[in-house]
This record gives structure tokens, C-alpha cells and sequence, in this order.
């Protein structure tokens, strides 16, 4: 029997093992194209829309009023309330109704004809940050505009040209350019590294779970003799359908990301189909060592669920890792998806040399090496260890 | 007559309810794989959380600076800039090119172009000077940063030479007054808008219930697994009611979990000195509601799982999912309608709202009342569920019982008439 007829076997052996178990389906299909619908139909926008806000009109003037309507043409924010008191809006933002107050204060209009500078304040809730933060920006751009407009009217009475009185008002412009994501789309930004990040947790958990049936069914022993007795031969076979399903998929989420939904790509196609084959390849690697080191099914399981599910923040995406406490910096390395993040943004958003990411490439195929330091543990354990339910 | 019968029953359903309740807290105890979730996730997830948030935010974000112009008032640019706390220029140099390479090789994460007319566009006023900002989108923080600072130095400078004796400025400055209106923001309830403060509380809640969710149905698989007759109820002389078991088992989980939350929502928030404003009572009187609806939950579903493993492959990846539709993160005003009927179904969803308003916001059980009675319902739906799916387990195990028992029995019948042959 040669080693490919011997593979064959394996394979055809591994391949009714997952039909025969539909939460295989699941875990390897079902799931990560659920979390894939989920967030790209949750910011199907890109930014929030709408989001709504208070404003305090202690004034009650057609200047205040117009400055109201200015506010509520802005497209991220909805004055959803006028209120005549502060308390009123503070309680609407703890019912979770408004994430912004407005505050335009008494004689506001009256004040700034006679040139007596009337103070506007804003107030952004931020234990919601994503809509503070937009909301802190939008009334920033509102009061600034209120400020400019009253500026350039009474610039241009006085017969100034418009350049001039923008320069009087705010000598220095900040133009900012989001170098790759100019909208500052938050789907850009997170899910091109969510998706991954749930593909890497349900590889680590399939591997575990497929290997740990093994030994839960008492069939260890039968697929080894299957893998003439040799457990890197065994492991290959068993694991070659995984490694093709899950690659069908992650190139599947891919093809929607870069294809159908467009985000950016700017090196092109190559890079992160190479990224992502070795991401699938590097999670299973990261699954058998897992097991190798615990193999007992209902801890090496559970661990890996912990593992898993900190691996959304130790990739970096949203908190950035060098940011992170000087200690947990070098432990975001151990988490296969976080170079696959590290070459989207090289090779994807920014558009880097391919020697850039040189680097994170061949630390996911790093991976692929830890499942050989515990070989010889992980035979003694198919073995010799009895499943206890 | 009636009444001792009556009183009979109801002493006997506690006698049984409290050994359920031994025989299951026994069990949670001796399973490895259970306590991993009831006690060490609980445990240290907080604690990571915490660590990898600690800065809150960026401090410090390198930046490159080219400073084309190289005159006194770029580099008083530069030099404001590096001064703020969220920024380090760490290079200043004359050609974009070198810049683009420093970002490349991620020494610096943003570049400050400050053209070579910056200063003569300054000192004749005659139009706007503009300064580009160029940023490694990689992460949203690092824009932040830049934009805030490079936004806050730019105002200050401009005020400042607004208010110098030039004459270009002074006399057409008074006349179209510079600052007609001021303006002034606070940020509420998280005022260094801490990353950490903001999402840290709502992960403290959601582990609860994914927890929950896991370790109720490991022990409900395993059960099946053991279990002679592939339910999760057992053939055993106390497992006799229906309202005994699930009031039993959950007493057990409520045991734990009284536990979990002093250290989830007493303890942790004063370790790391999360913003805090709430009243004890109404963050207890909160919590109640979801620990219900989260045990409930996790008894209902435990029904429907058929193995040990089953839950970890089902449950954990939705823990993402519900961060999100719970509104923390991305708002909810502007979750599609599918998905938020979704995120109704799970406590998660009105616990975590609640939780940060009441916890961070300072609000109280009058301003969370839809939430909170949201909970109360989801409390009580999924207990009459739980007590469905026992039920039928139970009803389940006799007929099994019965089957086997009379398979048994006709097989013995048709041997005891052979032999009699």
C-alpha cells in the first residue's frame, strides 16, 4: 500500500466520519457564513445612521432654531428631542434614548449680535463609544460652522473677501487623508478581521473536537492502523478534508469581502488567498498542539474556547496591540489570526511591498511546526489513555 | 385529610428539590471541563480584559513628521504636537518619501505634511494654510489621536496668532470678531473615553450568560452521554417531579453564580477602578431578573443538546454576535430589525443595556424599566420552557423505561415457552 492509497483511505475514512455528524456542517459551513451575513448586514452603512441626540434650546430663537435644523441635516445625527431643560435630556440619555445633548443657552441670538461671545455646550455619551465618539464630531463640525457662519456673514458685510475671513477664523486647516479607508467605514475596519478570527476559533474547535472523537469512540486505535501506524501519516489524512472545506470557505468569505462587497485590496488577489490558506493551515497546526498538550476532549475543548475567544482582542484589530500592557505584547503573536490581520492591513489596505509581510508570512507557517514537538505525546495518548465520559 | 396529603407533597418536593440541588452542585464540582467555565472564565477573563485595556487609549502613537517649510512656526507645530500626550514625532524629515518607508516598516503610524508655504500663508492671512494628515488605518485609535491633536494644535496656534500684534490680523480680526460663538464638550460617564471602560462591563455581563449557556449544557450532555436512556432526567427515586428537578438544578447554578457576580460586579470594578456611579441596590436588583433568565436559558436549550461537546461548537462563536446586537458597540438604533428581534430572545441583550446604564450611567431601575422588565419576561418564558423540555425528558425516560422493560419481558416469555417446548 503506498503512502497516497494509504492517504486515500484516510481521507475517504474522515469524510464520512463529518457526514455522519451534522455539526460538523455547522461548525465548518454554517458558522462562519452566519457570523459573515451577521456583520455585514449589521453595517451594511458603513457608519451609523441617525443616531439621536437632545438639544437644549434654553434660547428658543429662530437663530437657535436654525442652528437646530443645521444639526439635524447632518447624516449620522437625528435631534430626536427638544428639550428647555438640561435634566430632562441627562434622564432621556439614561433611558438610552439619546447619546448626545446640544446645549444652546439663554439670550444666545441676543449675544451674538452684540458681540458678547455665548458659549455652546455639547455633551457625547461615551459609555457608548462608537456613537459618542461620531457624535462628538458632528456637533464639534456644528458648533464650528455656527461660529464661522456668524463670522462670515458680518465679514462680509464689512466687505472681506471669503478667503480672508476664513483665514482670520481659523488660520490652519487639518486635512486629514485615512490612508486606505477614507470613509472611515467601521465595516472595512472590523470585518475584515472578525470573519477570520471566527474561522480560526471553529478550525481550532473542529480539530480538537475530530481528534477527541477518536478517542471518545474508542476508533483511535482503528485510525491509526489506517495510518499504518504512523501518526504524522494519520493526522494528514484525517485532517486533509478540513483543511480543504475550511479553505473553500475562507476563500468563499474572501470573494464576498474583496469581490461582491468591494473593500479594499490593493495588492490584489494573491496575497490574501495566500494569507488565508495559511491562516486555516496554521489553525489546525495550533488545534493539534493544543490537544497534543492536554488530550483529554473536555479540557482541551474548553480551552480552547478561552483561547479562541480571546483571540478577537489579542489580533489587535480594534485595540491596538501596541498599546497593549509591555507583557501581553509578545502573547498576540501566539494567535495565528493575528498576522493573518497583520497582512490584510499590509497587503490589503495599504498596499505595502510584498517583503513588508514577508515576515507574518512565515510566522503562520511557524505554526505549522508546533504539532511536531508533541507528536510522540499525542501516539501515547491516542494509545494509552481511556476516554472517561 | 386533603390538606396533610397536600402538605405531604409540598415537604417532600423540597426534601427532593435539596438533593437535586447536592446532587448537582457534586457534579458541577467534580467536572473539570464545567468548572473551567462556572469558575475560571468568570475568573480571569476580567482580569485579561482588563490588562489589555489598561492604557484605555493611545498614548504616545508615533508619528513622522515633513516639515517641508522648516521655518518657526512648523517646527512650533512639531513641537506641540509632540508635546501632547496622545503623540510622539519620532522623526521629522524634509522628503514624503522617507516617510512613506518609515511607515512601511511600522516606525511611524502617521505622517504630518506641513507644506513649504505654511508659514508665509500664516503671516500674510490672506487665505487658509493647510496641514495633510496622512494615517495607517489599521486602527481607528491611531486616527483618533492624530486628528484630535494635530485638530487641538492647529486651534491653539490660530487663536494665538489671531491674538499677536499683526497687522495684517488685528484690525480685520476685531472686525469680524474670530470667536463670535465659543464652544466647549464633555464626554459622560467615560471621560478619557477609555476603550477598556467602555467595553470591559458589557463582556462582565455577557460571560454570564455564555458561561451559563456552556456549563448547564455540558452537564445536560453529559447527563444524556451516562444517563441509561439517553435523557437528561435520570431514573432515580427524587427525580420524580417535574418542578422538583428544575427548581433543584437551578438553585445549584443560582449558587455559583451569586458567587460569580460578587466577583464580576463587586470585586472587578473596584480593582480596576472602572468609571462607576451606580447604587448598589439597583444593580442588584437588576442582575436578579438576568441570572433567572440566563439560567432558564441555559436549562431550555440544554434539552435540545445531544452531546457533551456539542454546546462549546454551538455557543462560543455567538458570544461576538451578541456583543453587537446588544447595542454597545454599534448602536442599536441602527441594527437591522431582524436582528434585533434576534437579540430580544437572549438576556444578553436588555442585561448588557441595563447593566451599562445603571453601572456606568447612574441610571436607575425607573429609567432601565423596559429592560428590566423585558428580562422578567424572558425570566419566566424560558422557565415555563425549561420546565416543558423536563417534562418531556421525563416523559421520555418512562416510556424508554417501559419499552425496554417490556421487550425484556416478552423476550423472556418467548424463552420460558421454548423451554417449555
Amino acid at each position: 500500500m503506498s503512502i497516497l492509497e494509504c492517504l486515500w483511505n484516510l481521507c475517504k475514512r474522515e469524510v464520512q466520519r463529518l457526514t455522519a455528524q451534522p455539526i460538523y456542517l455547522f461548525c465548518m459551513v454554517a458558522a462562519p457564513l452566519i457570523g459573515l451575513i451577521f456583520f455585514l448586514s449589521l453595517m451594511r452603512d458603513g457608519l451609523p445612521e441617525n443616531l439621536p441626540i437632545a438639544v437644549v434650546d434654553m434660547d428658543d430663537s429662530s437663530t437657535s432654531r436654525q442652528l437646530t435644523r443645521l444639526l439635524d441635516s447632518f447624516q449620522i445625527l437625528e435631534v430626536r428631542e427638544r428639550t428647555q431643560s438640561f435634566e430632562e435630556a441627562r434622564i432621556e440619555m439614561q433611558r438610552g434614548h439619546i447619546y448626545g445633548i446640544f446645549y444652546i443657552p439663554e439670550d444666545f441670538a441676543k449675544k451674538t449680535i452684540t458681540g458678547k461671545q455665548p458659549k455652546i455646550s455639547y455633551y457625547t455619551n461615551n459609555s457608548f463609544l462608537i456613537a459618542g465618539s461620531l457624535l462628538f464630531r458632528d456637533m464639534k463640525i456644528g458648533a464650528t460652522l455656527a461660529n464661522a457662519s456668524v463670522g462670515l456673514q458680518t465679514g462680509l458685510a464689512k466687505g472681506y473677501t471669503e478667503d480672508l475671513i476664513m483665514a482670520a477664523l481659523q488660520p490652519i486647516v487639518i486635512d486629514a487623508h485615512p490612508l486606505g479607508n477614507p470613509w472611515l467605514n467601521y465595516s472595512i475596519y472590523l470585518n475584515n478581521t472578525i470573519i477570520p478570527t471566527i474561522l480560526e476559533l471553529m478550525i481550532i474547535l473542529v480539530t480538537v473536537f475530530s481528534l477527541g472523537t477518536e478517542m471518545k469512540l474508542g476508533t483511535a486505535r482503528e485510525w491509526l492502523q489506517t495510518g499504518r501506524e504512523s501518526m504524522i501519516l494519520s493526522l494528514t489524512g484525517k485532517l486533509i478534508p478540513h483543511t480543504v472545506i475550511f479553505t473553500l470557505v475562507g476563500f468563499l468569505c474572501c470573494s464576498i469581502l474583496y469581490g461582491y462587497q468591494s473593500y479594499p485590496l490593493a495588492n490584489g488577489w494573491p496575497p490574501i488567498l495566500l494569507a488565508m490558506l495559511l491562516l486555516v493551515l496554521a489553525s489546525q497546526a495550533f488545534g493539534i498542539f493544543l490537544f497534543s498538550l492536554i488530550p483529554v476532549l473536555r479540557l482541551s475543548l474548553s480551552a480552547t474556547c478561552l483561547l479562541g475567544m480571546l483571540a478577537f482582542s489579542f489580533s489587535g484589530f480594534t485595540f491596538p496591540a501596541t498599546e497593549m500592557a509591555p507583557a501581553l505584547q509578545p502573547l498576540t503573536n501566539l494567535f495565528p489570526v493575528r498576522h493573518y490581520f497583520l497582512i490584510y492591513v499590509d497587503q490589503g489596505l495599504m498596499g505595502r511591498p510584498f517583503i513588508d509581510s514577508f515576515g507574518s508570512y512565515l510566522f503562520l507557517l511557524g505554526f505549522l511546526i508546533l504539532p511536531f514537538f508533541l507528536l510522540k505525546n499525542l501516539k501515547d495518548a491516542f494509545l494509552y489513555i481511556k476516554y472517561i465520559p | 385529610m386533603k390538606n396533610t396529603r397536600l402538605r405531604d407533597m409540598i415537604t417532600e418536593g423540597i426534601y427532593d428539590s435539596l438533593y437535586i440541588w447536592k446532587e448537582e452542585l457534586k457534579k458541577v464540582f467534580k467536572d473539570g471541563g464545567v468548572l473551567i467555565f462556572f469558575l475560571l472564565a468568570p475568573f480571569i477573563y476580567p482580569v485579561i480584559y482588563s490588562f489589555i485595556y489598561n492604557n484605555e487609549v493611545a498614548r504616545n502613537v508615533k508619528m513622522v513628521v515633513v516639515d517641508a517649510s522648516d521655518t518657526f512656526l512648523s517646527r512650533e507645530f512639531t513641537r506641540r504636537m509632540n508635546a501632547a500626550p496622545d503623540v510622539r514625532v519620532v522623526e521629522v524629515c524634509r522628503d514624503m518619501e522617507t516617510a512613506k518607508r518609515m511607515l512601511d516598516r511600522k516606525e511611524a503610524y502617521g505622517i504630518l505634511l506641513i507644506p513649504s508655504d505654511f508659514s508665509k500663508t500664516l503671516v500674510r492671512g490672506e487665505k487658509q494654510a493647510h496641514v495633510s494628515l496622512y494615517c495607517d488605518m489599521s486602527s481607528l485609535l491611531y486616527y483618533k489621536a492624530f486628528y484630535l491633536t494635530a485638530t487641538e494644535v492647529s486651534l491653539e496656534m490660530g487663536t494665538e496668532l489671531q491674538i499677536q500684534k499683526k497687522p495684517a490680523y488685528t484690525s480685520r480680526a476685531e472686525e469680524i470678531q474670530t470667536q463670535p460663538i465659543l464652544s466647549e464638550s464633555t464626554a459622560l460617564y467615560n471621560p478619557q473615553s477609555g476603550f477598556g471602560s467602555f467595553l470591559v462591563p458589557a463582556i462582565l455581563v455577557l460571560v454570564v450568560q455564555q458561561t451559563l449557556l456552556l456549563g448547564i449544557g455540558m452537564l445536560s450532555g453529559t447527563d444524556r452521554e451516562r444517563n441509561r436512556f439517553h435523557t437528561i432526567v435520570p431514573l432515580k427515586r427524587h427525580f420524580g417531579g417535574t418542578l422538583r428537578v428544575v427548581f433543584g438544578k437551578s438553585l445549584a447554578y443560582l449558587v455559583i453564580y451569586i458567587v460569580v457576580c460578587i466577583w464580576l460586579f463587586a470585586v472587578v470594578p473596584n480593582l480596576f477602578s472602572f468609571p462607576r456611579v451606580s447604587q448598589p441596590f439597583h444593580v442588584l436588583a437588576f442582575l436578579l431578573p438576568y441570572l433567572f433568565a440566563c439560567i432558564f436559558m441555559a436549562m431550555t436549550v440544554s434539552g435540545f443538546l445531544r452531546s457533551r461537546e456539542s454546546p462549546m461548537l454551538i455557543f462560543v462563536f455567538t458570544s461576538v454576535l451578541l456583543l453587537f446586537i446588544s447595542g454597545i458597540s454599534w448602536p442599536k438604533e441602527a441594527i437591522p430589525p431582524f436582528w434585533k428581534a434576534i437579540g430580544y430572545v437572549f438576556p444578553s441583550t436588555p442585561g448588557i443595556q441595563g447593566f451599562i446604564r445603571i453601572h456606568s450611567m447612574g441610571a436607575t431601575l425607573k429609567e432601565v424599566a423596559f429592560e428590566y422588565r423585558l428580562l422578567w419576561i424572558q425570566a419566566a418564558v424560558y422557565f415555563l420552557s425549561a420546565c416543558l423540555v423536563y417534562r418531556t425528558q421525563y416523559i421520555l425516560t418512562r416510556q424508554r423505561m417501559k419499552r425496554r422493560y417490556q421487550y425484556a419481558k416478552e423476550r423472556r416469555d418467548r424463552k420460558r415457552a421454548r423451554g417449555e417446548d
